[in-house]
């Protein structure tokens, strides 16, 4: 009887050194998956400012002088990014001026209005146009909107900031309206139900008492679509015309800093593909400032 | 205990890199080995070589059984290749530069010509290579002024550094910073020609290849943009395409293929896909 005893104890001993071991593994092998992100981003970040930053260190070049020039003519040594600079900042405002509100609206109308029915068909159609690949909208905007420009305003060419400007619009869309439909949808009903109760109107108790108080969730909204309008380069480069003057109206062609780096970087070499990094860089030090304002942001909701 | 799982932490670390990069060169090694039996040769560069390479490489799979493996990054990018020892042959476009001249060695496969293409509506159908560069460096920014009709010139080249842009810009002659400003820079051939059919105010230039109706093309000082007449040295805008090698990379496959270009059969396709043969 004995016997079997300590071989049952054993048993019970063994199994529960190899689940102790078996989760000891995991822990580690998920702690590698997640050092493994980190350590990519450590990677890219260190490879695109070690090869921006070459020729500032090593070739003598004017940092001060690659962000205010005007002229972006690598086959004769001159780099200067400001029209991009300037056209990245526009087409993104712009964007935000058309994207904002009508996100803005689309996702009130969701949480507070919309039948379950009439949600049931719209959510997922919003979602759907996160999912199509930006090319597409590029496409999209190269085969509709530039000929649309072009034949009902007139214009000699329709690749425009106001072409870019209605495709980040619409590309930003998606994640304007989930962001800020969940931050609505998280405004307790008692906020609601005191404020009707008072007698305010249904339109009222939304923009006086629901809207503030989504409002942090509704700012993150707002900075996320913000960085992906300025990170878009795909659909931008179809539509945008890529000249390289700093815009003075609403039908100049433009070229931001995304679609200088992608449109050149096949056929540059040397100083030329350094200064192309170097450009990643200031657009990299424009999503961190949105980062960090993203942080900030997210901080005071928490508050 | 903490100094113990550091330690501990970073041994697997180590380890999980030293098997990574244990892959990566045992990678390397496979497709050198491949490429040195005569299984695959790799070719990148120029989109303007790239649609000829392409119809040869699959004439030549007929043939033989070589698997060519063709990508089409840009001239610049290509040559950067074939120095690397990434690619075994790199297509340029355009002439070589001195530095790449000494690491490299160049065999022209065919003769293209760069059209001079416009809006299908467009009434001006001649153009001297003066008038070209009254053109693109904003001189001239109206129609009317070539009896065309009264409207605004939109131009539209390539990128900086593209092999189409370099050769296009030393025959007609104007540089880079003496584009027009305003002009719309289109990547690739084909990006051109569609920008050019949709605008009847549009002016690009492309390969001979990429020719077809939905684009009107210039004759250039009264000669039309014909292969008989790059041959012939009467079209002016025409330059070489190159495949280049680094000494001693040039694997037996890599040669056999260069041949086949080279002989009867290969030229006769390179006519076929609107090239210029180099006889």
């Amino acid at each position: 009887m004995s016997i079997p005893t300590t071989n049952h104890t054993e048993k019970i001993g063994n199994a529960n050194k190899r689940k102790y071991l078996l989760e000891k593994v995991s822990s580690k092998v998920f702690l590698i998956c997640a050092l493994l992100s980190v350590f990519t981003l450590l990677l890219i970040i260190g490879f695109v400012f070690y090869k921006g930053a070459h020729p500032f260190v090593a070739g003598g070049y004017s940092f001060v002088d690659f962000l205010l020039g005007t002229d972006w003519v690598p086959s004769e040594d001159k780099f200067g990014i400001l029209p991009m600079i300037i056209a990245s900042i526009y087409a993104t405002i712009g964007a935000l001026i058309i994207g904002v509100p009508i996100g803005l609206f689309t996702a009130i109308f969701l949480a507070e209005i919309a039948s379950k029915r009439a949600a049931k068909i719209i959510s997922p159609a919003i979602q759907l146009l996160a999912g199509i690949p930006s090319v597409l909208y590029g496409v999209f905007g190269l085969a509709i909107i530039v000929p649309f420009l072009q034949n009902t305003l007139g214009l000699v060419k329709g690749q425009s900031l106001i072409a870019v400007i209605l495709v980040l619009a619409i590309m930003m869309l998606p994640t304007i309206v989930t962001v800020a439909e969940t931050a609505i949808r998280a405004v307790p009903k008692t906020y609601r139900e005191g404020s009707l109760a008072l007698g305010v109107s249904q339109i009222g108790t939304i923009f006086r008492v629901v809207v503030p108080a989504a409002k942090s969730g509704i700012l993150t909204a707002i900075v996320l679509g913000l960085g992906r309008a300025i990170g878009e380069t795909m659909a931008v480069i179809l539509v945008a015309g890529n000249s390289l003057i700093v815009p003075t109206s609403l039908t100049d062609s433009i070229r931001p800093l995304t679609t200088n780096i992608a449109l050149e970087m096949g056929y540059a070499a040397g100083t030329h593909q350094e200064m192309l990094f170097a450009t990643g860089i200031v657009l990299f030090s424009f999503i961190l400032i949105l980062n960090f304002v993203l942080a900030r942001i997210s901080a005071k909701g928490g508050n | 205990m903490s100094i113990i799982k550091i330690v501990k932490f970073g041994l697997l670390t180590l380890s999980v890199l030293a098997v990574l990069s244990a892959c990566t060169t045992d990678d390397k090694n496979n497709s050198q080995a491949s490429s040195s039996n005569g299984d695959t040769i790799a070719i990148s560069g120029s989109t303007s070589v790239g649609p000829l390479a392409e119809k040869l490489a699959h004439k030549y799979g007929e043939q033989e059984n070589t698997n060519i493996e063709i990508n089409q990054i840009g001239s610049s990018a290509g040559i950067t290749n074939a120095i690397s020892g990434v690619s075994e042959i790199g297509m340029s476009s355009r002439d070589l530069k001195e530095e790449e001249k000494a690491q490299l060695n160049e065999v022209v496969i065919a003769y293209d010509g760069i059209v001079v293409a416009t809006h299908p509506t467009n009434k001006v159908k001649d153009l001297t290579l003066e008038q070209v560069k009254q053109i693109f460096t904003g001189e001239v920014t109206n129609w009317k002024e070539f009896g065309g009709d009264d409207m605004e010139i939109v131009v539209v080249s390539r990128e900086d550094g593209s092999g189409s842009r370099d050769a296009f810009q030393e025959i007609v002659d104007y540089s880079s910073g003496d584009l027009i400003k305003n002009a719309i820079i289109a990547s690739g051939n084909g990006n051109i020609k569609t920008t050019v059919a949709n605008n009847k105010h549009a002016v690009g230039f492309i390969s001979f290849e990429y020719i077809d109706d939905s684009i009107s093309t210039i004759d250039i000082n009264g000669v039309e943009a014909t292969a008989d007449n790059v041959l012939e040295q009467k079209y002016k805008l025409s330059r070489p395409f190159l495949f280049v090698h680094k000494d001693g990379q040039l694997s037996q496959a890599g040669q056999k293929f260069i041949d086949f270009i080279l002989s009867e059969d290969g030229q006769a396709i390179a006519k076929e896909a609107g090239a210029i043969p180099i006889k």
